[in-house]
Parts: C-alpha cells; sequence; structure tokens
C-alpha cells in the first residue's frame, strides 16, 4: 500500500454560498442556452420572420415548433443514454435499436387485417417496444452478467442491428399508412407537436422516477464508485441492466417517431448517427462521460441546441449537410471545456495537480 | 542462493522457448476459421475453390484490410477510431473533386494522404494532449470528415482521369492465368510494412506497451505522446490510403460512400484476435479478419438463396463469439 | 520557523560522497504540506531504507526525488548537480530508477522487452530481436537470476515482475535503484531472492532506497535509514545502532502519547455475554484465506493483528461476503448462512467498511448525506426513498455525534478530509443498526483527532451490544480496544488470545513467530 494524501479540500469549496448572479454565471446550463439564444437572433437576422408562430387548424406552425418537434428523436435517444452513462456505460446500439423498432412497427401494420385502424397502429407500436424490451436485456446481459465493456458490448448489436432489422422488412422500405401512426409525428395535441409531447412526457416520467425514487441517486453512485457501491449494497447489476433496458426502450420510441415523420422505414438509414447527435446532447448537458452526476435538464437543452443547430444552418445559407461539420465543433468544443487537462492548461497553478493525476491514473 | 547456470542457448532453444504459443492463439483461430469457411465453401458451392475466388475475396476488399490496418494500431494501443468510414468519404470526394479540377492524379492522391494523415493528427492530439475519449474526438473526426465532403459536394462525382481510370483497371496477370490489381499489391504491401513496423520497431513496440499499461508505459520513459498521437496519425493515413482504393474500385467521389465502414474494420480487427482493451493482437490477424467477412459476403453473392444483411447479422454474431472469448480468457487470466 | 533542519544526521564516511542529497524539500497540495523541508542523503554502494507511517510523506518524497511531483522549495543534487526531473524519464536518464509495488511494467511484452523496451539494441532500424535478448539474459544472469527473457512477463508471478523491473533498473545503469514496498505481496523465499538482488546492487556501488513496512526486513538488509514523521524529517540514523523499539518511537513518536491518555479509560475485561453474533466454520478461500474458525460475541470487540498481506483483510471480506467463500461456511445467530454478496450480508445485519477508503468506500461527487444513508438506502431498494425528514434527522444526527466537518450535509464527500470521510463511512454503517461492525483499518492516514474519536466510538458501541471486528496495523490500538485478539499471519489464523496483560512485543512475538529480544515489548 502506497500511503495516500488526502487532498485538501481547494479553498474556494468552502466558501460561502454564491450570489445568485455567480451562480447563474457558473451553472453548467448557461452556455448551452447561451449559444441557443445566440443561434436563433443569427437566425432572426438572416431570416427576419424565422421566429414568427401561425395558427392553423388550431395547431401551431413555424420554426420554433419545427426545432421543438424535431429534438424529439434525439431528445428521447439522448434520455436513455444519460441514464446508461451516468453509470459509466455508453450505448452504441441506440440507431440500429430505433431501425428494429421502425422495422417492427411499419411491418406489422402492414400486415395487419385493417391498415389504416388505429387499434392496428397501437399494436404495432406495443410489439415494437417488446422488442426493443429484449435488445436492452440483451446489451445490459452483456455489460452487467458477462462484464464486457459497454462500448464493445453495444457494439455488437450496432453492426448486427440493421442486418436484423432489414431481415424483419425483409430488406424492403417498408411504407405503412395509418394516420394513427404517422400522428406520432405529425399530430398535435393542445397546439402542440405529439412527438414533442412524447418526448416530455418520458423526460418528466425520467425525472420522476430518477429524482422522487432514490433510483437517481443509485445510479449516480454506482457510477462515480462502482465497487464502494457494491459494498455498501446496492444491487449494481440489476441498476445497469435496467438502464440498458431503459435506453433500448427510449430508442424505439425515438425509432418510431421518425419512421411516422416519413410513414416509410428505410432499415440502412433509419436513425444513423443518432447514437452520435444523443452523445453529444448528453455532453453539451454537461453530464460527465466518465459517468456520475446526471443532468436530465441539461439532456433536453441539448436535444434543443442540436435541433436550433441543424435548423439554424440553412436559414444562413449554408447547405444542411454541413451540419455535421458544425457539430464537429461543437463535439471537440464541449469537450475542451470539461476537459480537466485542458483546463488545467489554461490556470498555471492547476498545472502539478493535473500532470502528477496523470501520471498515477 | 547459488546462482544458477544458464547453458548458452542453442538455436533450438531459442526457437523452443521464444514467444509461448498463446500469444498466436487467437490468430491461429481465425486462421482456421477462414480455412474453414473457404472449405466449406468449397463443398458446397460450385466453383469456390478456385485461386481467382480468393483473389476477389482480396481485390473487393482491399481498401476495408488498408483500414484493418490503421485500425489495428489504434486499438493496440488501447484507442478507438470512428472516424475512418468518413475519413474514406471524404478521401473518394477530394480526389473526385480535384481531378474534376484538373490536378494531376498523383498530386491529388498526395493531398488525399495528406489530409488523411492530417486529420488522424489532430484526432491523436485530442486524445493524447486534451484527454479526450479517443471514441469522442474520433466521433468529432467522424462529423468533420463526413461535413467537408458534404461541403464539397453533395452528389456523386465520377472520376474520369485516364491515368487514374488506368490504374483501376490495369490487372497483373499471375502465373497461371490468373490476375490480380495493384490495389491488392498496396493492401498486402500495407499489411507487410506495418506487421514490421509494429513487431520490429521501437514505435511499435511502444504501441504494445502503451496499451498494456499506459502509466506503466510513461514511468518507463517511453515515448508516450510521440505513440498515442501516431497511432491515430497512422489510421488517418490508412483511412486515407483506404479511400484511394476505394475511389479506384468506385471510380467516383460520394459523400455517402463507406457509411458503416469503420464498424466492418473494427469488427475485422476483433475477429482478428486483437484484445478491444488494447496491447494485444497481430496485423495479420487483422487481414484474416477482413478475409473472413469477405467470405461471409462472398457466401451470399454464392447462395442465391440468402440476402445481403446476413452478412451484417453474421458479423454481429461473429463479433459477439470474440468478444464473449476474449472476455473469458481475459478474466481467468485476471 | 525558518531554521534548517540538521539535527539527526549520521557521520559519512570521508571517502563516500552522497549520490542523491536531498535538502530542505517541501511539497504542499492545496493547504496540505506533504513533506516540509525534508532531506535525505544517498550513499553509493548502501542500502537506505525510507521509514514512515502511513502519511508520512514517503512516497511523495519518492515522487519528488523522480520527477512525478515538482518541488515547492528545496533543493535535489544528483551526483554533484543540482536537478529538478520534470518526468520520471528525465529521472531515469540521471539514473534514478524505480520499481513499484505494483510493478509498472508492461504485462503482454516479454521480459526482455520490458527490460530494454526504448533502448533497445538495433540493427538496420529494426529492433535486433536476436541481441536484444542476449544482453536482457546476461543483465538477468549478473543478478542471478533465472528467468528466461522471451517469456511473456504477465506470465510470472509478482515477485519475479519485480525482480524484472530491478533488472531494468540496473541495465539503464542506475546509480540509485528506489523500491517502493516491494515486499508487501512476496512471502519469504521470494523476499530472500529480492535481497540477493540488493546486496548484488550494493556490491556493485548502487544506492538502494528501499521502503517497507516490515521492521524485520529492515533490520535484514539496510544500512541507513531515514525516518520521516507527517511530512517531516526525524532523524537519519545508522540501522545498526537504532533498536527496533526506538525506531518505532520514532515513527509514530508523539501520538503514542497522545492516544495513551485513552488508554485504560475502557476495561478490557470480557463482556459477559455469550451470544454468538456471527460464527466463522473454516472459512477460507483459495489463494487468500485457509479454513479459519472465529467466532464473535455480542458487545465484543476482537481485534486482529497481523501484517499487510496476512490474511487480516481477506477474511474480514469473506464475512462481509465481499469476496464468495470457497470451503467452510458462516452461521449468523447460530443459523447457517451462505453470504454470496455483502447486499447478503446487509440484510444479516453486518456492516464491513474497507481498508481502501477511497476506492472502495467513498463516493466522491455525492453529498455528505447521500454517502450517509447509501447503505440504508440500498438495503430498502430504490422504490421506496426515505423520507425527507427522516433522512434529515438521521444525518443531522450524525454528523453531530461523529462531529464531522464541514456540518454541512450537502457538502460534496470529496471535499471532505480523509477522517472525515471515514466518520461519514462510519456513520453510514450505524446507520443500518448492524449487529456486527467490521473495520479495516479504520484510523489509517487520519488525522490523530479523528483517530481518538472513532477509538471512542468503537468502545462505546460495544458496550451498547454490537460486535465489533477490528483491523489495525498499529498493535497499540488493537491491544487497546479488544477483548480479544486474533493474531494472522500467512493467509491464516495463527493465535487467539483473550487481551490480559499482553503487549505489543508479545503480539510482535507472535506475529514473527519466534522468540525476540525483550527490548521489543512495548512502550511501558
Amino acid at each position: 500500500m502506497t500511503d495516500t494524501l488526502d487532498r485538501a479540500p481547494a479553498p474556494e469549496e468552502q466558501a460561502p454560498r454564491p450570489g445568485p448572479v455567480s451562480r447563474l454565471l457558473g451553472h453548467q446550463l448557461l452556455w448551452p442556452v447561451v449559444a441557443i439564444v445566440v443561434m436563433l437572433v443569427i437566425d432572426v437576422i438572416a431570416v427576419p420572420s424565422f421566429l414568427d408562430l401561425r395558427v392553423q387548424d388550431g395547431h401551431l406552425y413555424g420554426n420554433p415548433v419545427d426545432i421543438v418537434r424535431n429534438s424529439a428523436p434525439v431528445m428521447l435517444v439522448a434520455l436513455g443514454m444519460t441514464l446508461v452513462i451516468a453509470t459509466r456505460g455508453i450505448d452504441l446500439s441506440v440507431g440500429a435499436v430505433a431501425a428494429i423498432a421502425a422495422a417492427v412497427a411499419c411491418t406489422r401494420i402492414v400486415e395487419s387485417a385493417d391498415e389504416g385502424a388505429a387499434s392496428a397502429a397501437i399494436l404495432a407500436c406495443t410489439t415494437a417496444l417488446a422488442a426493443c424490451v429484449l435488445l436492452g436485456v440483451w446489451n445490459g446481459f452483456l455489460v452487467s452478467v458477462v462484464g464486457i465493456q459497454p462500448i464493445i458490448a453495444t457494439l455488437v448489436l450496432m453492426v448486427a442491428g440493421r442486418g436484423l432489422a432489414m431481415l424483419v422488412t425483409d430488406g424492403q422500405i417498408t411504407t405503412p399508412s395509418n394516420d394513427a401512426f404517422s400522428g406520432l409525428a405529425t399530430g398535435f395535441v393542445l397546439g402542440l407537436p405529439i412527438a414533442f409531447l412524447i418526448a416530455l412526457g418520458m423526460v418528466v416520467l425520467t425525472a420522476v422516477l430518477t429524482r422522487r425514487t432514490a433510483l437517481g441517486m443509485l445510479i449516480e453512485a454506482v457510477g462515480i464508485n462502482p465497487d464502494a457501491s457494491r459494498l455498501a449494497g446496492v444491487r449494481a447489476r440489476t441498476i445497469t441492466w435496467t438502464v440498458y433496458v431503459f435506453a433500448a426502450v427510449c430508442a424505439g420510441m425515438a425509432g418510431l417517431i421518425i419512421a411516422a415523420n416519413t410513414n416509410s422505414v428505410n432499415a440502412n438509414s433509419l436513425g444513423l448517427w443518432i447514437e452520435l447527435d444523443a452523445i453529444l446532447a448528453v455532453v453539451i448537458g454537461g453530464t460527465a462521460l466518465t459517468g456520475g452526476r446526471f443532468s436530465l435538464a441539461g439532456t433536453v437543452v441539448g436535444a434543443l441546441l442540436i435541433s436550433t443547430l441543424v435548423r439554424t444552418i440553412p436559414s444562413i445559407g449554408i447547405p444542411s449537410e454541413a451540419n455535421y461539420l458544425f457539430k464537429a465543433f461543437v463535439v471537440i468544443l464541449v469537450c475542451l471545456l470539461q476537459s480537466p487537462r485542458a483546463r488545467a492548461a489554461l490556470r498555471v497553478r492547476g498545472r502539478r495537480a493535473a500532470s502528477s493525476k496523470a501520471v498515477a491514473a | 542462493m547459488s546462482a544458477t547456470t544458464v547453458p548458452n542457448p542453442t538455436t533450438w532453444d531459442r526457437v523452443r522457448t521464444y514467444s509461448p504459443a498463446s500469444r498466436y492463439l487467437p490468430v491461429v483461430a481465425t486462421f482456421a476459421l477462414f480455412i474453414g469457411m473457404f472449405g466449406f465453401g468449397g463443398i458446397s458451392y460450385q466453383g469456390f475453390f478456385d485461386w481467382q475466388v480468393f483473389l476477389s475475396l482480396l481485390l473487393d476488399n482491399s481498401f476495408l484490410i488498408v483500414l484493418a490496418v490503421g485500425m489495428t494500431f489504434v486499438i493496440l494501443s488501447g484507442g478507438i477510431d470512428l472516424s475512418v468510414g468518413s475519413v474514406v468519404a471524404l478521401s473518394t470526394m477530394i480526389a473526385a473533386k480535384t481531378m474534376e479540377m484538373g490536378w494531376s492524379p498523383y498530386l491529388s492522391m498526395a493531398t488525399v494522404l495528406l489530409v488523411g494523415t492530417l486529420l488522424g493528427t489532430l484526432m491523436g492530439v485530442l486524445v493524447h494532449y486534451l484527454d479526450i475519449e479517443p471514441f469522442i474526438a474520433t466521433l468529432a473526426g467522424l462529423f468533420l470528415a463526413r461535413g467537408l465532403t458534404y461541403l464539397i459536394s453533395k452528389n456523386s462525382i465520377p472520376i474520369t482521369d485516364e491515368t487514374f481510370v488506368e490504374l483501376a483497371f490495369a490487372s497483373i496477370t499471375l502465373p497461371g492465368g490468373y490476375y490480380t490489381t495493384w490495389t491488392v499489391v498496396i493492401a498486402l504491401a500495407t499489411v507487410v510494412v506495418a506487421a514490421y513496423v509494429l513487431a520490429r520497431t521501437r514505435f511499435g513496440r511502444t504501441v504494445y506497451a502503451v496499451g498494456g499499461n499506459e502509466a506503466s508505459a510513461m514511468l518507463m520513459g517511453l515515448r508516450v505522446a510521440v505513440v498515442k498521437v501516431g497511432v491515430y496519425a497512422i489510421s488517418g493515413f490508412c483511412a486515407a490510403l483506404g479511400g484511394l482504393l476505394f475511389a479506384l474500385y468506385t471510380l467516383s467521389g460520394y459523400s455517402l460512400h463507406a457509411v458503416g465502414m469503420e464498424l466492418d474494420a473494427i469488427a475485422a480487427v476483433v475477429i482478428g484476435g486483437t484484445l478491444l482493451t488494447g496491447g494485444r493482437g497481430f496485423v495479420v490477424g487483422s487481414l484474416l479478419g477482413v478475409l473472413v467477412l469477405g467470405t461471409i459476403q462472398t457466401f451470399i453473392s454464392f447462395d442465391g438463396t440468402l440476402n445481403s444483411w446476413w452478412t451484417r447479422i453474421a458479423i454481429g454474431v461473429l463479433l459477439l463469439v470474440f468478444v464473449v472469448v476474449q472476455r473469458l480468457m481475459t478474466r481467468r487470466q485476471s | 520557523m525558518t531554521h534548517t533542519q540538521e539535527r539527526g544526521v549520521t557521520e559519512l564516511p570521508n571517502d563516500r560522497r552522497p549520490v542523491v542529497e536531498m535538502r530542505d524539500v517541501s511539497i504542499a497540495f492545496g493547504n496540505v504540506q506533504a513533506l516540509d523541508r525534508v532531506s535525505m542523503r544517498l550513499l553509493p554502494g548502501e542500502i537506505h531504507a525510507l521509514m514512515g507511517e502511513n502519511g508520512a510523506g514517503k512516497s511523495t518524497l519518492i515522487k519528488a526525488l523522480t520527477g512525478v511531483y515538482s518541488i515547492d522549495t528545496g533543493r535535489i543534487v544528483v551526483g554533484g548537480e543540482e536537478h529538478e526531473f520534470a518526468t520520471p524519464a528525465a529521472a531515469q536518464a540521471a539514473g534514478i530508477s524505480t520499481v513499484y509495488q505494483e510493478v509498472n511494467l508492461v504485462p503482454n511484452l516479454t521480459v526482455a522487452e520490458n527490460m530494454l523496451l526504448g533502448r533497445e539494441p538495433r540493427r538496420f532500424g529494426g529492433i535486433n530481436m536476436g541481441a536484444m535478448n542476449r544482453r536482457a539474459r546476461a543483465t538477468l544472469e549478473r543478478l542471478g537470476l533465472d528467468i528466461n527473457p522471451g517469456s511473456l512477463l504477465g506470465h510470472h508471478p509478482i515477485a519475479v515482475q519485480q525482480l524484472v523491473a530491478i533488472a531494468r533498473a540496473v541495465d539503464v545503469d542506475a546509480r540509485v535503484v528506489i523500491l517502493d514496498e516491494p515486499t508487501s505481496s512476496l512471502d519469504a523465499e521470494e523476499v530472500q531472492k529480492l535481497f540477493d538482488v540488493m546486496r548484488r546492487l550494493r556490491e556493485h556501488g548502487v544506492a538502494v532506497l528501499f521502503v517497507s513496512h516490515f521492521l524485520d526486513q529492515v533490520y535484514e538488509i539496510a544500512d541507513r535509514m531515514t525516518i520521516l514523521r507527517n511530512g517531516r524529517l526525524v532523524e537519519e540514523r545508522m540501522v545498526a545502532e537504532t533498536s527496533q523499539l526506538e525506531l518505532v518511537r520514532l515513527m509514530i513518536g508523539r501520538e503514542l502519547e497522545v492516544l495513551d491518555r485513552l488508554d485504560r479509560d475502557h476495561g478490557r475485561a470480557a463482556p459477559n455475554s455469550a451470544t454468538p453474533v456471527l460464527t466463522a466454520v473454516g472459512l477460507g478461500r483459495k489463494g487468500s484465506l485457509e479454513a479459519t474458525d472465529l467466532t464473535l460475541f455480542e458487545g465484543e470487540v476482537v481485534g486482529i493483528a497481523g501484517l499487510l498481506g496476512s490474511g487480516r483483510t481477506e477474511l474480514a471480506r469473506l464475512l462481509f461476503g465481499a469476496d464468495t467463500a470457497d470451503h467452510g461456511g458462516l452461521e449468523v445467530r447460530s443459523t447457517r448462512r451462505r453470504l454470496r454478496s455483502p447486499r447478503h450480508a446487509i440484510d444479516r445485519k453486518i456492516a464491513f467498511s474497507s481498508e481502501d477508503r477511497k476506492a472502495e468506500g467513498v463516493i466522491g461527487d455525492l453529498t455528505v448525506a447521500d454517502n450517509m444513508l447509501l447503505a440504508l438506502q440500498a438495503s430498502r431498494g430504490w422504490l421506496r426513498p426515505i423520507p425527507s425528514a427522516t433522512r434529515a434527522k438521521l444525518v443531522r444526527e450524525y454528523i453531530q455525534a461523529l462531529d464531522i466537518r464541514p456540518t454541512d450535509p450537502n457538502a460534496l464527500m470529496r471535499n471532505l478530509s480523509g477522517g472525515n470521510q471515514q466518520k461519514v463511512l462510519l456513520a453510514r454503517w450505524l446507520i443500518t443498526e448492524p449487529d456486527v461492525l467490521i473495520l479495516d483499518e479504520p484510523t489509517r492516514g487520519i488525522d490523530i483527532g479523528a483517530k481518538a474519536q472513532i477509538q471512542t466510538m468503537v468502545a462505546d458501541l460495544a458496550a451498547k451490544g454490537m460486535s465489533v471486528l477490528f483491523i489495525s496495523a498499529e498493535l497499540e490500538e488493537v491491544l487497546r480496544l479488544s477483548h480479544r485478539v486474533v493474531v494472522m499471519r500467512d493467509r491464516r489464523k495463527i493465535r487467539e488470545l483473550a487481551n490480559e496483560d499482553v503487549s505489543v512485543g508479545d503480539l510482535l512475538e507472535i506475529i514473527a513467530g519466534e522468540t525476540r529480544q525483550t527490548e521489543l515489548e512495548g512502550p511501558a
């Protein structure tokens, strides 16, 4: 055993509580929110009518509505990803899972006796989500029971998943015609898009589940220190397993919304790279990839930021496909802001602590 | 304690004691798998047992071989590179666009290789100096390369440069009436060079050391920084080279080329017996891994009844088997 | 206090100049002074022991010398030149090599590569494998080691890996070899092999800096020693001129006297309960603990004395189900139980505080309150959160009872000092109201005040009927608190004795397994 020095608390951490202004300035969501506002301002400068809302048939239309509606799939996937990442995991298979869910739902609808009936859509979606539960159980099994690193374990389904989706659709681009189903993406309730309401509903449900029960605390404990959690009697395995199932269900819902939006499923391209967008949203929201403390609000903001970005790019005259370029810069920027080493490089005094930590690690 | 007398080792002693077989076991397993699959194909399908089938296997997968070589470096060092598929697309696009603009094909190819290497170096810097997780840093690379590709052109650009097309179609006749192309030669040469670098150079051995235990490698005074940035630079270079081979194969530049090819490359490396956690594996294994993937595809094209998606499922299953076996092996050791 | 510390320095022979001289080196981490004007000299051709308790600053001093930490003030002179090494590589280049307890080599390369990587013989730009293996073999032979240079390092036991690490250091033509607790996981035979190699190094004029917890080993091998306490230099001594008792006093110093005041406050008379709470019957696990019998009675403190690696921690982990036993069994209140995980143990009202506070106890990014309530919450399950009123009450109660600072329940755990973290972890277990409390080194590396509080608390808990299994490397502490003492060695229980007129010396004798000089009797 080497004698370990207990690092003393840094003086500023014992300082009295900061005032409201400095609390706001120090809040982790400040910069993402500022970024969204800045983008919206740029949009308004480029297209003065950008923020205009119209009411048509009792529904809201306009760019802001599109932004929140289009953020729904990423928000859902990112929601599940947040909990997975909080347990020190990662789920690369969510895009494939989304494709499988969409494939199952669309195929079931097309095959049902009455293709247009709402009951067919409900049954199909339920079947699809049940399939997602199975896929989540599979991922969770590999991670928590077999003990394979999450990135590797979920890679298996990421590779095979689209093949499975094509197996379901028989390689065809399946196009169901079912109003109830397409309503998932295009419908409105109380003037708001259903897709967004679903995502928001899931966020609220998750928030209640994690913060009103002890689940959130236990997830964070497992993510911060798995060994200590196990010794404190936390059922780390069950918790880890559960979050992978949850992530798969969230991904499945996202897949359904995407398929409903286009009324079709292409197993090869549906939800392509959505895992990356989701991880990006989580990271923007301030949940560290190293696990531990997570922020659901942050994830919501992250998803909205991505959606705003995607909408902003064409509005200022750049081809919309270039959004990948911007995402790349966002990834790097966010990581730089979060990287202890990059931050330490900015502070001279912090240098030693960082370098010694790097060696000790 | 009396000093044990060690007799001067004979050559036989060295042959006998050097490198226990367990290190090669995964590669041997992959080789056996490949032979078995090829043999099975030969029994099941008419005309499968032809050297030309094997040569086509190399030809159709030459770019993947090169990608897998670069990926092997990265994975051996304990990292991962998600950007290679996008870099392939970017490379085909740069090649097509510059040649369309009338650049010399050589200048164009040199540019491609330079851009790929630079992108890789950039990711390596993010990983090592800024402590960003490899998969996030290369995710940025994935987005960046794909975004640049779209920025150059949304549509497919055909490559019509005469020299380039000539190179694409030039075939090398082998004894026995078989033929192959330069892409295969380049791919195999890459494997040979990489194998030498990994086995016999200080850089290569340091790659293994970093993958085995980075903190130790640092304390041993090895040049960890050079290696960690270097492997991503190599992977970027290989992705660019693979992109050129892909351009030779498809004679076009397109922003939707090579979507998900990074997964194939990773799968090939893992199936080739390289430990995803780093430190163990061989380039030859990755070559065999690619051949196994290619054989699955060949099966499916020989067997009219199977659909193409079975390829992905089969790759997934193989990946699973190797990953689980690796896990059980490392668990037993620790 | 601006004067330099010059006390307690041994005479140097005229013909030997120090190869390393560290003068008045200070290092602070935040507001903790890890090293306070410490000086140390290493002579060529000597084995120099660096002595001190956990937290004395040994590791920090070594890391300062080898370029892992940079120093705030002071000088490091190596071979007559002043140096400050920025990296381990720079220190190595100056001839200072370090062999750590957790061998810092790479297991997936061969022995020869591990010895020579970074400076392998090359031919035509590539590594000349034949020449490399020959050179490695020659170096190994020089040290009297019969290890196949072509074999993978990871296939060898830790002891051999450490010898290879030393061989690597020797091959660099090291002038100084630092051995940081190399013996803690070696068996007696392996230790002798290591000592052989160390003696050969000494013959070759190398300065060997040896860090070990085992006093016997120091007395067997070392020539001189530097003793640190709480980040300060206590004294530099010739080993032959210092008795073990004196050494222990120098290492522990004032603390002993302070704690002595606690002594005798709590009677050590055996509790009158005869209700067995936890019984181990032939409990064991291959490779870590031989079959062990042990009974804990209600209201009793049982101390475990033994060195690192004696099986003391292994026993605790088996009793708690942190590791699973492969033979023997457990009885909880006379009922046979199988503990497959900590979870089962907690359900049976057993609690365990690990010796590795940082890795196995503290959840750094959660608040003090969450850390305290973790075990209780885990046993209730996530669906039944502890009502916030109960939460607040429990947390307030324990912060007060254990005198935890800061008193803010929402402070992040990682910002607390070691002693306060330890108290929070104790609170975590006390909140679950256990029948059996297993404490593995609960007072290690924490300040003296917290130490005294924890000791008092253990005695109080036992008085209220809890059974406590108390493990500590500090024999005085074990004796002070325990009703019964179990002595462990070589992964098994070798003696169990009632704590009546037992002295530290008696315990040392039993641990050492042989009779020693009478001067080893504990401090009167």
